[in-house]
């Protein structure tokens, strides 16, 4: 049951945009979720769709994999929609009771679905071809300029790539602390509201005591291996750049100036 | 009256990449009052079975029969069974979270249905049982040694009131004095309230002293089920999948084999010790 959670899963398989260097895939990413408030019609749209097909088919990644990250934003997709189609003034289609729906509302309702569907899409695209590490070390490598104004940078991504590590081992942790409490009976599920927060104690308490003593044990173990942040500190596979990293780069750009260029000129 | 598994089968995953088969075709009785032991290797299958046992996990295929009922039934009542069978898993730090030991030990009989005066005696009676010390009982249980948790995990179950208790690895982690604390506690258990005992681990040296039934698993299914006698007779089929033997066996098949005729059924230190006394007492011919 709890096992099912896919947050920032990784899927391997052998693929250009697997092997491209992470900072590029960063880059693309964040230009890919500008880019999807810049458009604003339907030759826009074909970009964007275009691009991200391309993507998708190059990562070699199944698509029900993507697909799967989008039921989680179901019901905030569901109700935006709703705002969107009946809360939009202008000249209207359908009338009913008190609501009615526009024109302006319908198109309006239409593009947030695609744009937050893409958007759980590209970003999901980005964590199933990056393995954490190599996210983190992309991160790390790219903030570095801000550094140079005290930002604690490698501090940051350290945490960031401790915390996704611990994710899988506090998942794991849950099930057996739910599976030892079942079995004395606990019910985690019947009940009223206050009831069901009052059933989790049994989960909680054990979890957390456990959260904090891994926390302090690795802590202790980074200590004992001398660790003392980022200054000075070299890397065993440093990211360097190659010639598809380039092109990847300049396809960006083309990507971004070609959705810019709709805007502008439809 | 007793728990019967028939031709259970477990699939982890199934239909994904990762799809393995914890358990094949396991078919079972297990009697009221027995005292057994459940070894194997890690990734045998243990914990999965044990897990069926209680209803945590479901067979894939395959059913399990408790007192005559099947307990898949679709009326059947699986929370009540989870009390029937008290099953005590390998961390106490998994299931203790109240303020005080006395506390958490009453959960599982309030999760049944029972009075805070009727679970507050059941309590003080498993927390006896077990042998814990008065002076403990209103301490936080994050406050305890290792052994003492173990104690106050297993009398959280006991409370129960269970007519099957299961212990996965109860002296995992402990030092040698705390292990034999423990099992002793546990035989001690077995006798006084005569209820059916799975004692579940991976050191034949542990358990070979305490219980009459051995079940070997490997790879997902029994191996071997038979009296310590009799499993410890297979000692050279155990090295390959990766168990020994207690010692005692080794060394009294390597006197047999050097023409010494001792018994070699002994499993115990001390029938070891009443063997070899008897073997030389007798004047060789």
């Amino acid at each position: 049951m709890i096992r099912d959670i896919t947050i920032g899963q990784y899927y391997p398989a052998d693929s250009v945009v697997h092997k491209l260097d992470p900072r590029v895939k960063l880059m693309a990413t964040v230009c890919y979720l500008i880019s999807l408030f810049l458009f604003r019609n339907a030759a826009g749209l074909a970009v964007v769709t275009l691009g991200l097909a391309a993507m998708v088919w190059l990562s070699k990644v199944p698509f029900g994999y993507m697909v799967k990250g989008l039921k989680a934003i179901l019901v905030i997709l569901i109700i935006s929609t709703l705002f969107q189609l009946f809360l939009t003034p202008g000249e209207t289609l359908v009338a009913f009771w008190k609501l009615k729906i526009t024109r302006q509302g319908l198109r309006n309702a239409g593009f947030m679905i695609v744009r937050l569907t893409y958007l759980i899409m590209g970003s999901s695209l980005l964590t199933l071809t990056t393995t954490p590490n190599q996210l983190t070390d992309g991160l790390e490598k790219a903030l570095k300029p801000l550094g140079k104004v005290h930002v604690p940078v490698h501090e940051v991504t350290m945490m960031m790539s401790i915390a996704l590590r611990f994710i899988p081992i506090l998942i794991e942790e849950t099930d057996k602390i739910m599976k030892a409490q079942l079995a004395r009976g606990a019910d985690f599920e019947s009940g009223n509201l206050i009831r069901k927060a009052k059933s989790m104690l049994p989960l909680l308490v054990p979890l957390f005591i456990s959260a904090f003593r891994r926390a302090n044990d690795l802590a202790m173990a980074m200590e004992a291996r001398c660790y003392r942040g980022g200054v000075g500190r070299t890397k065993m596979k440093p990211l360097v750049y190659h010639r598809r990293d380039a092109m990847a780069y300049l396809a960006v750009v083309g990507y971004f100036a070609a959705v810019i260029a709709v805007r502008l000129l439809f | 009256m007793s728990l019967i598994l028939d031709h259970v089968n477990y699939i982890y995953s199934a239909k994904t990449a990762y799809e393995t088969q914890a358990l094949k075709d396991i078919c079972l009785k297990i009697e009221d009052g027995e005292f057994i032991g459940l070894i194997g290797h890690t990734g045998s299958g243990k914990s999965t079975l044990i897990q069926h046992l209680n209803g945590l996990l479901r067979a894939t295929s395959g059913s399990i029969y408790f007192q005559g009922q099947d307990i898949y039934d679709a009326d059947y009542d699986r929370k009540a069974l989870r009390g029937k069978i008290g099953l005590v898993f390998q961390y106490p730090e998994h299931q203790l979270f109240e303020s005080t030991v006395f506390a958490d030990v009453c959960f599982g009989p309030k999760n049944q249905g029972l009075s805070e005066k009727d679970a507050q005696l059941r309590a003080f009676t498993a927390l006896r049982e077990v042998g814990l010390l008065e002076e403990y009982w209103y301490r936080s249980p994050f406050e305890l040694s290792g052994g003492q948790k173990r104690r106050a995990a297993i009398a959280g179950v006991l409370a129960m009131k269970p007519e099957v208790l299961v212990l996965d690895e109860p002296t995992a982690g402990l030092d040698p004095k705390g292990r034999d604390e423990i099992l002793g506690q546990v035989a001690k258990l077995h006798q006084n309230l005569g209820m059916a005992v799975i004692l579940v681990s991976h050191s034949m040296e542990d358990i070979a002293q305490y219980v009459q039934r051995i079940l070997v698993m490997n790879q997902g299914a029994i191996l071997l089920d038979g009296t310590p006698h009799e499993v410890f007779c297979h000692y050279q089929e155990l090295e390959s999948i990766g168990l020994a033997a207690p010692q005692v066996t080794y060394l009294m098949h390597e006197l047999a084999g050097r023409g010494i005729p001792v018994d070699t059924k002994a499993t115990t230190l001390e029938e070891a010790k009443a063997a070899i006394l008897q073997a030389f007492a007798k004047p060789h011919p």
